[in-house]
């Protein structure tokens, strides 16, 4: 047992779901209890969802406890099946339905005799893998399973598109900032004359799948989804792939040339150079934003980063090639690609973190001190508490990570954004230390307690009902005073008490 | 009284597929309402990624309750129970030194069948904290049921005997608890209003502190303030010999002067101005009846409030097409289904169908069906409802906010009518934002 507050990635079958659900038409049916598909409350309110997750429970009770599910999986799904017509439907386990070790591979092959919709079981153990893990897992499985299927039907196409052209692997709902990530990296691909073939999981049809290999290469920009994918893709078809996410000047460039390796290879030479030196000298601003003169301020300041993989090798980079600022420490949650990590950002920070303890996070921040923190919503905690700003870099998400606004991370677009986030955490740091170092600023007049009636009438406040105001949230506090006295003196009350207080809070209307 | 309310009311009971809250989520409650409490929820990364999730905001808060998360050898039994609970609990007990540990069993414990019941007392001898467990899972209860499972585990810990022996000679009825966790200004609430008619409130179960619970002896009377509250009534009546009184819910003018006048009913006392009150509340409400009066309203279903919420929307002139509701304790909530038939009928309409068990899908074909005018839901089907423009008022909503006793009715309309309000607010939005498929 561990004692446990919180945590960096979420459960298994959240994995499952998140890729699921991205597709289009495809169903997911957890073997759950009651209360489990909080993942369509996530959805719905994160997202901000138009449309019904397409996630059900298949209802694991006590009579399931002592009986087994027997039909009522098959059942789910036949009626799931019939109601909604989806192409495809994924039987999803849960940390329940791991123990209960029901044969739930026998229900999908009872299931798959009657249903028009093809069905698979979700192979993720609840107990070896984490959200990440398991959503890498799950989209690895289901190209897998439309792959042979096209094989099996020759309906597999393998010839190449005419023009260079690219799979996008690893764009999922409840993704930090895909969708926007999206919109620059499919910008990115034309400006570098390439085709995209297919953007998965994303709102893609798994009947398009049987194309995959049409595609000259693949593209991973998040390792923590994906990357199977497109190893099983290399092996079965020989697809070469790139996993750099296109985050920062020096990725973004590093990730062009890369393309240009593989077009050389298949005896198309392209040349990007040029491209690239225009794109950072005119839309990206943060190039010449490092060199202007108000950054020289970011010299010698310190940050510490931590996140998922992706970001924090990121948004290390950048900090210290890009901005010149001093990363005291970096690390991550992803402990399952450790190596990776550590390799690709050693020469950036002092020292490499690896855990998923945010407890340890906490008293490294606190020991450290750094003028800023990029981290996620936790960090942005652990800096509150300890008066230290925080931009956000990484799941796991919140509903402000979900801005309506254009705010991508990948792609000149993305290094602008960037550059903001980053000054913008050092200047309010900045104009702190000054606040504190002149006193603050001038006094406001009577902050603390909004003005009362004061003066017009003496109004003697009873210790209860003093005692009840003091309950009432800050935030409204002066406003219910105001109201009570009003009332109490319209009302020729000289005390207010209990009683006063609530028969003037029932007939205040608004 | 079962048999008759049978008679007029029609129970449904569909299929179990609908989303609630699971009923570990009572601890985020809880632990604010009991000061000197912690809360160990003894289950897997699920369970920790809904109390993270759930709580919001308030999981920054250093908040009195933590997760023992089984791992693989937990599961397999590799690992011995007891040392593993022993071992988080003292450090519990270093860190937080709270007055009792509440052990929160879930889905994973009732399935590898771990004894918390039976190692609990054995591990409070030896680390000298009272350990109070409860198995609140997603296999047998949902959402609010939680605190009820809760709070009848508590009421097997209220003393028998007062120790200073000095309470309540001056009252002039038997003595009464209250069960069901309030906010303080709330119970403040009750209890000031009770005081009107000469009526003094023994204890409340749960108390604002572990070693404050009440008294409660043999021939003692108890009352419920909340629906969903049906194992701690049973444990209080057959383990406690209490009596209880049967009420309607305070929830709304109508549940709560219902509440007050049973309560005085079973003390011989006559509530001189009870209705007088009452009427004058409802003046107070005048501003809001008029938005929702006529118009209709569908309960999907998910927290046991839904009976006297649908009882307190028709007093107040609405029509409720259907009240989903997860579970229905025929008799404890006997008194309040009572209430709900005389509302009915007073107010000339069709009793509503009660279906127990709902299933989300067939309620959404119903809902588009009906076209209600207000839809009460989960998130999970709020801002998809939204999206096809049915007005939706967030359910947990009512099991956060202050519901109970006069001075609140207006909360609970300030609620419903939010959506309402909204629409004549938002005049710009033009009806092509809508989608029209199911």
């Amino acid at each position: 047992m561990k004692l446990a507050y919180w945590m960096y990635a979420g459960p298994a079958h959240i994995g499952t779901l998140r890729i699921a659900s991205s597709f289009k038409n495809v169903h997911a049916i957890m073997h759950a209890p009651l209360g489990d598909d909080y993942f369509n409350v996530m959805r719905s309110m994160l997202e901000r969802d138009r449309d019904f997750t397409p996630v059900t429970a298949s209802i694991v009770d006590r009579h399931v406890l002592a009986r087994g599910s027997q039909e009522k999986v098959i059942n789910n799904i036949a009626r799931k099946d019939k109601e909604e017509k989806p192409d495809l439907i994924v039987l999803t386990p849960t940390c329940t339905s791991s123990i209960l070790q029901e044969d739930l591979s026998n229900f999908v092959k009872r299931a798959s005799f009657e249903s028009q919709a093809d069905i698979i079981l979700a192979d993720v153990n609840h107990y070896r893998v984490n959200e990440l893990e398991a959503s890498d897992r799950t989209l690895e499985q289901i190209i897998s399973f439309y792959l042979n299927k096209a094989k099996n039907d020759n309906s597999l196409k393998t010839h190449k598109t005419l023009k260079p052209s690219v799979n996008i692997i690893g764009v999922t709902s409840l993704g930090f900032h895909h969708h926007h990530d999206l919109v620059e990296l499919k910008r990115l691909f034309e400006d570098l004359n390439i085709d995209v073939n297919q953007v998965l999981p994303d709102n893609t049809l798994v009947d398009n799948l049987k194309t995959l290999p049409q595609a000259w290469f693949n593209c991973v920009p998040y390792r923590e989804i994906g990357l199977m994918s497109a190893k099983l893709l290399k092996k079965e078809f020989n697809m070469p792939f790139i996993d750099i996410a296109p985050i920062g000047l020096m990725n973004i460039e590093t990730f062009a040339k890369e393309i240009q390796k593989i077009l050389t290879k298949n005896n198309i030479f392209q040349d990007y150079t040029a491209y690239l030196d225009t794109q950072s000298k005119y839309i990206s601003q943060s190039a010449w934003f490092s060199r202007s003169i108000d950054c020289q301020n970011l010299i010698g300041k310190t940050a510490v980063v931590f996140g998922d993989t992706t970001h924090a090798a990121a948004i290390t980079k950048i900090l210290h090639e890009e901005m010149g600022i001093h990363v005291i420490w970096s690390g991550t949650y992803c402990i399952h690609d450790s190596v990776w990590f550590k390799q690709e950002i050693e020469k950036y920070c002092d020292q490499v973190i690896i855990t998923d303890d945010h407890e340890l996070i906490g008293n490294l921040i606190a020991k450290t001190e750094p003028n800023a923190i990029f981290g996620t919503q936790m960090e942005r905690h652990i800096g509150k508490r300890l008066n230290i700003p925080c931009g956000v870099i990484s799941s796991p998400v919140h509903i402000q990570n979900f801005p309506l606004s254009y705010k991508p991370f990948i792609g000149y677009e993305g290094t602008n954004q960037i550059a903001d986030l980053i000054y913008n955490s050092f200047t309010m740091g900045m104009e702190d230390h000054l606040l504190e170092l002149f006193g603050g600023h001038d006094k406001i007049k009577n902050a603390v307690e909004p003005s009362s009636l004061e003066n017009k009438n003496e109004l003697f406040w009873s210790f209860e009902a003093q005692q009840e105001l003091s309950r009432i949230p800050r935030f409204i506090r002066g406003k219910v005073k105001k109201n009570t006295e009003k009332f109490a003196l319209d009302n020729n009350y000289s005390e207010i008490n209990l009683n006063v207080m609530y028969e003037a809070k029932e007939k205040i209307s608004g | 009284m079962t048999l008759n309310i049978n008679q007029n009311f029609t129970f449904e009971c569909e299929t179990g597929n609908y989303h609630t809250f699971c009923p570990i989520s009572c601890v985020s409650w809880l632990y604010q309402k009991i000061e000197d409490s912690f809360f160990l929820v003894i289950g897997t990364k699920t369970c920790g990624y809904f109390l993270q999730n759930a709580m919001g905001v308030m999981i920054f808060a250093e908040p009195r309750y933590a997760m023992a998360e089984l791992e693989e050898g937990d599961i397999s039994a590799q690992l011995n129970d007891y040392n593993e609970l022993k071992r988080l609990c003292i450090q519990i007990k270093k860190d937080r030194n709270p007055s009792v540990i509440f052990w929160i069993g879930t889905c994973t414990t009732e399935i590898i069948k771990m004894d918390l019941e039976g190692i609990a007392p054995k591990l409070e001898a030896e680390i000298d904290i009272p350990i109070v467990v409860a198995r609140a899972n997603g296999l047998d209860y949902a959402f609010t049921q939680g605190e009820d499972t809760v709070l009848a585990a508590m009421s097997q810990r209220c003393p028998y005997k007062n120790k200073n022996l000095s309470s309540n000679t001056n009252a002039i009825h038997k003595p009464l608890i209250i069960f069901g966790s309030l906010p303080e200004s709330i119970s403040k609430q009750l209890t000031l209003e009770l005081s009107k008619y000469n009526i003094t409130i023994s204890g409340w179960l749960p108390s604002a502190k572990y070693t404050e619970l009440p008294v409660i002896q043999e021939g003692y009377y108890v009352v419920g303030v909340n629906p969903f509250l049906s194992r701690t009534a049973t444990t209080l009546m057959r383990r406690r010999k209490t009596k209880l009184i049967g009420a309607p819910f305070p929830i709304g003018p109508d549940g709560t002067r219902a509440w007050i006048e049973k309560i005085c009913s079973v003390f011989n006392i006559v509530p001189l101005g009870l209705e007088e009150r009452e009427n004058k509340i409802w003046n107070n409400l005048k501003d809001y009846l008029k938005l929702i009066k006529g118009k209709s309203v569908f309960f999907m279903g998910d927290n046991l409030l839904e009976i006297s919420l649908a009882r307190f929307l028709i007093r107040c002139g609405m029509t409720v097409y259907e009240i989903g509701i997860p579970y229905m304790d025929k008799r404890y909530q006997g008194a309040e289904l009572a209430l709900l038939q005389k509302t009915c009928k007073e107010m000339k309409i069709r009793v509503p169908k009660i279906v127990e068990k709902p299933d989300n899908y067939n309620q959404l074909d119903r809902i588009r069906d009906l076209q209600p005018d207000l839809v009460i839901t989960g998130m999970a089907h709020a801002n998809p409802l939204e999206a096809r423009g049915i007005n939706t008022k967030w359910s947990v909503e009512f099991t956060f906010a202050s519901i109970h006793g006069f001075t609140n009715a207006k909360d609970i309309l300030e609620l419903v009518t939010r959506p309402l309000r909204r629409n004549t607010n938002l005049k710009s939005s033009h009806n092509s934002i809508f989608t029209n498929t199911y």
